[in-house]
């Protein structure tokens, strides 16, 4: 078989944001409406950085437990902490909110960014420890007087960032009168660009004893938002952003959209550049949602438990040529939910899971994981969402049983055998399905994996172009 | 149910069933879907 470019490293990051959670679509719309009706419950509901980080999810997704060894913790996980849980994961880091302040400084180019003294100090500490900054590049940052900081906020030119209930610095809007560069949209970007640099940097990190920066020839970026101007409304390319502020100087990029499959797609793109030779090593990297934090916290709030969705994620992935150091992409057996194949979930399952497996000879249980939308069921079930991942495996499973794969009564063992517990805070295109990449991969290194296949839905009706959605899948295999 | 003739308004979900699947569905029924929407809860 042709051996197809590898996936040699995966970085998995979260940053603790409870002071950003305010300015979530959500909550920031409720806040706008009726301040006095959300603000008590909105406050008093979210976690501390301890437990974030003793949060058996949070430790799944960086890397420190499988994911499977969730179904053997009693629920509610928020009850279940991991006790000397550790914010430096295999995969990447959990960071606290002040390391975050730090890095959205750091990343802030345009100068919009304002933070004390104090903050920006004990961000670089945190940051420098964790390897993820110089302490030059955190002492070059100048923090600002508290009149810098209040005097934009009062006149309605800038937006706070709270730190502990305090506010410790801010984020001005970018234009007076553009509707793309008001202060919460800037702080959107900044957040999703700073948390690719998070990610970005962390792999740099796992490689760096055989690979400087410079290496990297491209990257691509699956973040969600739309940066640009009133010109060019998702005009993009926050990956030479990311690239840039991560130290990959020699790299440039593009963005790559298709809702929360942007990152999946991202891949098998790095993928086919680098089969085709023109980039031997291609990064894919995407940063954290700020709009989906907080996105269900009514309905936590309602069950009186944490508001889970406090964290941003990041992700950033290695694929180079193929070699014997890591899974490799099987580009010959991608699978593409096509605009002819209509929108029944028969027909995507049929496209991104049976079409695949068919061209590669292979038959459902020849996979040993699969991983599709791996949002947490703890996020989404108090609001009347459901386990996604569940859903998503009953429909493989099902249609295994319509094609006399899987006998009815072995639909459930098939899931527990084949699928995975939701882990991924509700931040679309890295829940889905590329969370699992780096576990994926760790599985496939020791020889505990095989075959897994990755499938990743986008729900382009939202944006009221069309009424499909869109999907994509591939198989990756040691 | 006996859905001909009725009015309907049609709200999917993308993970469940989806809007165009429960439109028609409800249309080979008999009913008139007057709007029908997807929605994605993650």
């Amino acid at each position: 078989m042709t051996r197809f470019p590898a996936i040699t490293a995966v970085a998995n990051v979260l940053a603790h944001a409870p002071g950003l959670v305010r300015y979530g679509s959500k909550p920031l719309r409720d806040l706008a409406a009726d301040p006095g009706a959300w603000q008590g419950a909105l406050t008093a509901r979210l976690r501390s950085y301890d437990a974030a980080v003793a949060y058996p999810p949070n430790q799944a997704f960086i890397g420190n437990r499988d994911p499977e060894t969730l179904r053997e913790l009693p629920r509610p996980w928020f009850t279940a902490p991991d006790l000397g849980a550790s914010s430096d994961g295999a995969f990447g880091d959990l960071i606290d909110e002040t390391e975050l302040l730090g890095l959205l400084k750091l990343c802030d180019r345009a100068r919009l960014v304002q933070m004390d003294a104090v903050t920006l100090g004990a961000a670089g500490v945190g940051l420098a420890r964790r390897g993820l900054v110089t302490p030059d590049e955190m002492t070059r940052l100048v923090p600002a007087a508290d009149a810098a900081i209040r005097t934009p906020i009062a006149s309605g030119d800038a937006i706070p960032l709270w730190l502990g209930g305090e506010v410790r610095g801010s984020i001005a809007r970018g234009h007076e009168e553009d509707e793309a560069l008001t202060a919460n949209v800037l702080l959107e970007n900044l957040a999703a660009k700073s948390t690719g640099v998070l990610a970005l940097r962390r792999l740099l990190r796992q490689v760096e004893h055989r690979l400087a920066p410079d290496q990297i020839e491209f990257v691509l970026a699956g973040s969600e938002e739309a940066v640009g101007d009133r010109y060019q409304r998702g005009g993009g390319n926050l990956a030479k952003a990311i690239a840039e502020s991560a130290g990959v100087g020699r790299a440039t990029g593009f963005d790559v959209k298709s809702f929360c499959a942007s990152t999946l797609y991202g891949v098998f793109n790095a993928a086919a550049l680098v089969q085709a030779g023109i980039f031997s090593r291609v990064g894919v990297v995407a940063g954290g949602s700020l709009a989906k934090l907080g996105m269900k916290y009514r309905a936590h709030v309602a069950k009186e438990m944490p508001i889970l969705e406090d964290v941003l994620a990041g992700i950033a992935i290695l694929v180079e040529r193929g070699s014997d150091a890591g899974p490799c992409i099987r580009l010959d057996t991608l699978g593409m939910h096509t605009v002819a194949a209509g929108s029944s979930q028969q027909a995507v399952v049929e496209a991104l899971v049976m079409a695949p497996l068919a061209k590669a000879g292979y038959r459902l249980r020849d996979v040993d994981r699969y991983a599709t939308e791996m949002h947490n069921p703890e996020v989404t079930e108090p609001a009347g969402s459901g386990d996604v991942p569940t859903g998503n495996y009953r429909l493989i499973a099902a249609l295994g049983a319509m094609r006399g794969e899987i006998a009815r009564d072995a639909i459930a063992a098939f899931i527990s055998a084949h699928g995975l517990p939701g882990y991924a805070p509700t931040q679309g295109h890295i829940a889905s399905a590329v969370c699992y990449l780096a576990h994926a991969l760790r599985a496939m290194r020791s020889g505990k994996m095989k075959r897994a296949l990755f499938m990743a839905k986008g729900s382009l009706f939202l944006g009221r172009m069309t009424e499909a959605a869109d999907g994509v899948s591939f198989l990756l295999e040691a | 149910m006996d859905l001909k003739g009725k009015r309907v308004l049609v709200i999917g979900e993308r993970d469940g069933v989806n809007g165009p699947a429960i439109e028609a569905c409800v249309k080979s029924a008999g009913a008139q879907v007057l709007y029908a929407e997807t929605l994605c809860f993650v």
